[in-house]
């Protein structure tokens, strides 16, 4: 038996070292780490773009997607080198306590309400203030994110301008990524706030048609921002710098600009590098 | 059902088909938890073998605590590692963060209290009769712990498939320690938390049946070795 140990001990050993050494070889100014949000992974842009960049730059990119919260945390850190992230009034805090820099707006997408095609509270084509206002009073079921993701803050955000604070068995928190929220809603037949990405991605499973769409206020703005070398040891500045000015070239936005259009019909993000928030 | 199904169809299609994303990730599951299971029973086969021969003062409570750690959650100590590794952690400068070697480290920690705690049971449960004899006919000490290993090989091998079990299938210091990063240290229990996250169940089906599959083969050859030393 021990034999027979040794000898499958010995087959396996070479199999196994690559694990171990793999990544030595990769020195630290080869390294980016960019700390985004998982809604941004799951869209599959990055899967797109990242290889781009590894490509033209000879850099390795280490995508970290976590929760914003989670994300903006990180780089406050300095455990990250470059942050993509899409909850402007956050990111903006972040920016004037001076953990972020050079905060530059990359693309945006928007978010639609959707809900059951029968619509309870009656809310298809209102406004979102209005239709908000509307399930809440008739206390029509609704999922929230729950996860202080972007997704989340902007709920939050849209239910304070409605002057609504939303509570009770209604309002349903599932704490869970888009994926797993547009499926509760589904079982539900619940509302909920969705970006448009992951809904068309989830078209064929679930069953809610959009009710209320394209407002100035359901704009899920995407923007990229450079960690402050002062947040921690071993920031890579020229490498976070690098990757963002990659988001926001020309070729980049051309790719961002017509990802997604083969497989949903249309393209998933509007790209808008160059300009302010004030002018969208 | 059906979902079952469309994922068992979803599996073969993608291994048959020889999906090279798949295949990199069961090799990288198999090799960053192969490797955390040898380390451990390196480290934990002589440390179980100490703890149960040496008498000291505070032996029962060093025991306690390895078998405390056998149920150490594997997200508390991803946590863990992830604080030491962090750039600002102190092991920060070793540059092992979101690196299968990270992985390797977690899953280590996960695995040596059960591969200890097993075998501090495993050789306990040997008469100690045993060991006096073998000195007795003139074995060296360790001849004497070697022969004694030899005799308790059926809960040994049974510590060996509990570590390796333990480590093939968590998902919690994986994820903090490596960043489940696409090429890099996604592996089958990272990549069925994204798949299912993204409402891919058929994808995330898959890659269960997938991850199952292998554990059972890996289980089955050492179950054979297993059973085929109690002759």
């Amino acid at each position: 038996m021990t034999r027979r140990l040794l000898l499958a001990a010995a087959v396996l050993a070479p199999l196994l070292a690559p694990a171990l050494i793999g990544d030595a070889a990769v020195g630290q100014a080869r390294v980016v780490i960019l700390s985004t949000t998982t809604s941004t992974q799951d869209s599959g842009l990055l899967d797109v773009l990242v290889p781009m960049f590894e490509r033209r730059t000879g850099l390795t990119v280490k995508t970290i997607s976590v929760g914003t919260g989670q994300a903006l945390a990180l780089a406050a850190r300095g455990e990250a080198d470059v942050t993509l992230a899409h909850a402007p009034s956050l990111e903006r805090t972040y920016v004037e306590e001076g953990k972020m820099r050079n905060r530059r707006l990359v693309m945006y997408n928007d978010f639609v309400l959707i809900g059951p095609a029968e619509d309870p509270a009656g809310i298809k084509g209102m406004k979102v203030a209005g239709a908000l206002a509307r399930i809440a009073e008739s206390r029509s079921r609704f999922v929230s994110r729950g996860d202080k993701s972007g997704t989340h803050t902007l709920e939050l955000g849209l239910w304070k301008q409605a002057g609504i604070e939303p509570k009770g068995a209604w309002y349903i928190e599932s704490g869970q990524g888009m994926g797993a929220t547009l499926g509760i809603a589904d079982d539900r037949r619940a509302y909920t706030i969705a970006d448009r990405g992951t809904w068309l991605a989830l078209q064929k499973r679930i069953a809610l048609p959009v009710l209320v769409e394209k407002e100035r206020l359901l704009l899920n703005v995407y923007s990229v921002m450079e960690v402050n070398p002062a947040n921690g040891p071993r920031v890579n500045a020229p490498g976070g710098a690098a990757f963002a000015d990659f988001m926001v070239s020309p070729e980049t936005q051309a790719v961002i600009g017509t990802f997604g259009a083969d497989k949903y019909g249309q393209p998933l993000f509007v790209p808008i590098a160059g300009k302010r928030d004030e002018d969208l | 059902m059906r979902l079952i199904t469309e994922g068992l169809f979803e599996a073969v299609r993608l291994l048959v088909t020889g999906d090279a994303e798949v295949w990199q990730i069961t090799l990288l599951s198999l090799q960053v938890s192969g490797t955390a299971t040898l380390l451990s029973l390196g480290a934990g086969v002589p440390l179980g073998t100490a703890l149960a021969l040496t008498r000291f003062p505070g032996r029962a409570l060093a025991i306690s605590l390895v078998n405390t750690g056998m149920g150490l959650p594997p997200v508390v100590v991803g946590l863990f590692v992830t604080i030491f590794l962090w750039r600002n952690g102190a092991l920060g400068f070793l540059e092992l963060l979101y690196t299968p070697t990270a992985m390797v480290l977690a899953q280590l920690v996960i695995a040596a209290p059960i591969v200890t705690g097993l075998t501090v049971a495993a050789i306990q449960q040997v008469p100690e009769k045993f060991r006096l004899q073998m000195l007795a006919l003139g074995a060296s000490r360790v001849q004497a712990v070697w022969m004694l290993l030899r005799e308790a090989r059926l809960p040994m091998l049974a510590a060996l498939m509990a570590g390796f079990g333990g480590v093939i299938s968590e998902v919690g210091a994986s994820m903090m320690v490596g960043g489940n990063i696409k090429g890099a240290t996604r592996v089958l229990t990272t990549a069925t938390v994204l798949e299912t996250g993204k409402g891919n169940f058929d994808v995330a089906i898959a890659l269960s049946l997938i991850l199952l599959s292998i554990t059972f083969l890996v289980n089955w050859a050492l179950t054979w070795i297993q059973q085929r030393a109690r002759a």
